[in-house]
């Protein structure tokens, strides 16, 4: 098997709720009140190879957005190594960092808030690229127009603001932009979240006709099961800061093993399954400041045995390229 | 009976820019324990419709035209106070921001309760427990505890849970639930979506659900209504909607949908972009997006009945073939 475009091994990030106001005076007058720390990620192992699509899954606040924005390198994590084909960040020279950081680009879900305003798109796209010396100044603008309609946008919009594009238009903008300096691997957080439904297949598609035009990789991040299944060759499920199933798609949404991805596409509705009475998995999802011990999922799991309580479960692979952690070892049936 | 007919209903917002004309035509007709999917993408005038329906339009919006009967009374033209009585107590509405029905500053059973006592005379400590059991029914856990916290202490899918409880206080015979799962994970979802089913089930209530996600109303509704800028451009029962749906946009809309069998395909999408409700092109609002579109189009195309208990606005509608 070829070396991981990008790998993490046994990241973790905690992030310190500082205490407001009222929680410090509380603690000055002598009350037991304690900065929390919320563990966002812990200790995860994933690795993503060339030209693969991975999907990553789970209810909010399970930690994608975390796990996708450390595996993009715009936030240090707390703990664990962070590879890029097969080099360490922390052993990497500067030019080696200087490539990896243009080769790993994100894609935001609000594509309003992830744009400078005050920019004409020519620039918001042009910028970067010149930085990095891909393009001269006299070849700038050609380069432009041939990003603008790689994301099929009319290059003659190119001096018009952000604000002047529609939703849609706007997240090609932000995809121009991770683009232009040439990436090999984008995570997409959300990125069609919060695009109208007849839009986020325009949208869609171009992440697929992309995929082939440039030969990319992706993580591609959404709470949306339906989307992951689209788009991903594997898909990768979260529950509070850990990955407890990762399998190729079709496997995963035929026969999944863990109790809470059975859980979970139990919950999705679809097209074709009419007028039924809904079943959803009971109970709520744990607060991350104070996980369940053990396995995090035990309070909600239909199959949980007393070792569940008291010890996590790791990650194994059950069958070929399928793992899950589950004391079950993936035999709770469908 | 039907509990609510909603016919040749108009609602338009006179603002500096323009008249949008957000609803523009809507006509339905709801029985008692029926659940009504009202589908269509942002801006095609939804919310408006059942703002409509409850007498919460205000300036500058205004309902121009059309009627809407509850039970055979006209509601348009009604007075605020006799709206003010149904709402609440006969019609009740699910909002997609449980924070638009919950007051922050206000403990949970103190809004039930008042919820309780405005429409009806219950001492104090029957309408509490009302409360509590109501709290019980859409599987709250340990609801004489939530009934002693503040909105801010409970999850978003657990105050959307208190609005449904609120919502069904007084046994409505209407309930308008305005994306009330938007925002939230597809567990919290199915819980949701759960519980409203049952509590319609059990009082016989008849339900509007308002979404953009036509997965969520396929599972759900007995009827589908297709909204496209301000008018319902396709009804019927749902799996014929789904399953045979006329319309061109209907039909986009449906393609446009990952499912199972689309997996890795390039998904069918509806070109251009969402309309501008101020500068609505003439004829068919969706001639500028729709691949069947042609001369006749540019007229309005007015609602028939190509089969028993379907409506339709297209002149050159799927399923029937255009003439070359
Ligand atoms: N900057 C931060 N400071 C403190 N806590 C944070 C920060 N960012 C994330 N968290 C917490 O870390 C956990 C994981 O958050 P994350 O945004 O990664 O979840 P997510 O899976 O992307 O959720 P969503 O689907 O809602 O986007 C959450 O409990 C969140 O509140
Ligand atoms: N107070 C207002 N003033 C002016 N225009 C308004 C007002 N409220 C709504 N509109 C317009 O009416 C149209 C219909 O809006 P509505 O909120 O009903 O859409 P919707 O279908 O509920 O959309 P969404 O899915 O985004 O909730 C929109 O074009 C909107 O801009
Ligand atoms: S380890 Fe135990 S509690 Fe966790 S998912 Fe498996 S059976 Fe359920
Ligand atoms: S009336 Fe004409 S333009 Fe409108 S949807 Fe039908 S075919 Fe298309
Ligand atoms: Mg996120
Ligand atoms: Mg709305």
């Amino acid at each position: 098997m070829s070396v991981p475009l990008i790998e993490v091994r046994g990241v973790t990030k905690h992030f310190v709720k500082r205490l407001d106001l009222a929680g410090k005076i509380a603690r000055r007058l002598g009350a037991d009140v304690d900065e929390e720390v919320v563990h966002a990620v812990d200790a995860v192992d994933l690795a993503v190879r060339p030209g693969e699509v991975v999907g990553l899954a789970g209810e909010s606040g399970c930690g994608k957005s975390t796990l996708g924005r450390m595996m993009a390198g715009i936030l240090p994590p707390t703990d664990g190594e962070i590879l890029f084909e097969g080099i360490a960040a922390s052993e990497m020279s500067g030019a080696q960092r200087r490539a990896a950081t243009l080769a790993v680009q994100m894609i935001f879900q609000d594509p309003f808030a992830s744009l400078n305003p005050r920019l004409r798109v020519e620039q918001i796209i042009g910028e970067a690229p010149l930085v990095h010396g891909l393009v001269d100044r006299g070849g700038l603008s050609d380069y432009v127009d041939d990003i603008m309609r790689n994301v099929r946008l009319d290059p003659a919009l190119k001096r018009r603001y952000p604000h002047q594009f529609s939703g849609g238009q706007r997240q090609r903008i932000g995809i121009a932009r991770a683009l232009a300096v040439r990436p090999r691997f984008l995570v997409c957080d959300e990125a069609i979240a919060s695009l109208d439904v007849s839009i986020q297949a325009q949208v869609l598609n171009l992440f697929m006709d992309l995929r082939e035009e440039f030969d990319l990789t992706y993580l591609f991040i959404s709470h949306d099961l339906s989307v992951v299944e689209h788009i991903a060759d594997r898909v990768v499920i979260m529950y509070l800061g850990r990955i407890v199933e990762s399998a190729p798609t079709e496997q995963l949404f035929s026969a999944p093993r863990h109790p809470y991805t059975q859980a979970l596409l139990a919950d999705v509705p679809r097209l074709d399954q009419r007028k039924h009475d809904f079943s959803p998995v009971a109970g709520e999802i744990p607060s991350p400041l104070d996980p369940p011990p053990g396995c995090h999922f035990h309070p909600r799991c239909p199959h949980a045995m007393p070792i569940c309580r008291t010890q996590q479960p790791v990650l194994r692979e059950i069958a070929p390229g399928a793992f899950s952690a589950c004391h079950l070892d993936g035999n709770s049936g469908t | 009976m039907s509990v609510l007919e909603v016919a040749g209903l108009r609602t338009h917002f006179f603002t500096r820019a323009g008249v949008v004309k957000a609803v523009d035509g809507v006509d339905f007709t709801l029985q008692r324990g029926e659940v009504m999917g009202l589908v269509g993408e942002s801006g095609s005038g939804k919310t408006v419709t059942g703002f409509s329906i409850l007498g919460l339009v205000d300036p500058p919006g205004r309902i121009v035209g059309g009627s809407i009967r509850y039970r055979g009374e006209e509601l348009v033209g009604a007075p605020d106070e006799r709206l003010r009585e149904l709402r609440g107590n006969r019609i009740a509405m699910i909002f997609q921001d449980p924070m638009m029905t919950l007051n922050p500053v206000l403990r949970i059973d103190t809004q039930m309760v008042e919820a309780i006592q405005a429409h009806e005379r219950v001492p104090k400590k029957a309408a509490w427990e009302r409360a509590r059991d109501g709290l019980g029914q859409v599987g709250i856990p340990s609801p004489e505890e939530r009934l002693r916290a503040y909105p801010h202490q409970l999850s978003g899918g657990m105050r959307q849970r208190v609005t449904i409880a609120i919502a069904f206080l007084n046994a409505p015979e209407l309930i308008i639930a305005d994306e009330p799962t938007t925002a939230l994970d597809v567990t919290i979802q199915a819980q949701i979506i759960y519980q409203a089913q049952k509590v319609c089930r059990e009082r016989g209530a008849a339900m509007i659900w308002i979404t953009h996600d036509l997965a969520v109303v396929a599972g759900l509704a007995d009827r589908i209504c297709v909204m496209y800028a301000g008018r319902i451009v396709e009804a019927g029962p749902t799996d014929d909607v789904i399953d045979r749906p006329l319309h061109p946009y209907t039909v986009g809309l449906l393609g446009s949908v990952p499912s199972a069998n689309k997996r890795g395909q390039r998904l069918n999408q509806i070109p251009g972009m969402t309309p501008n409700m101020l500068a609505l092109p003439k004829g068919c609002a969706f001639r500028e997006r729709c691949a069947r579109a042609g001369d006749a189009c540019l007229a309005e195309p007015g609602i028939t009945e190509p089969a028993a208990g379907r409506a339709l606005r297209c002149f050159h509608p799927h399923g029937i073939e255009v003439p070359a």
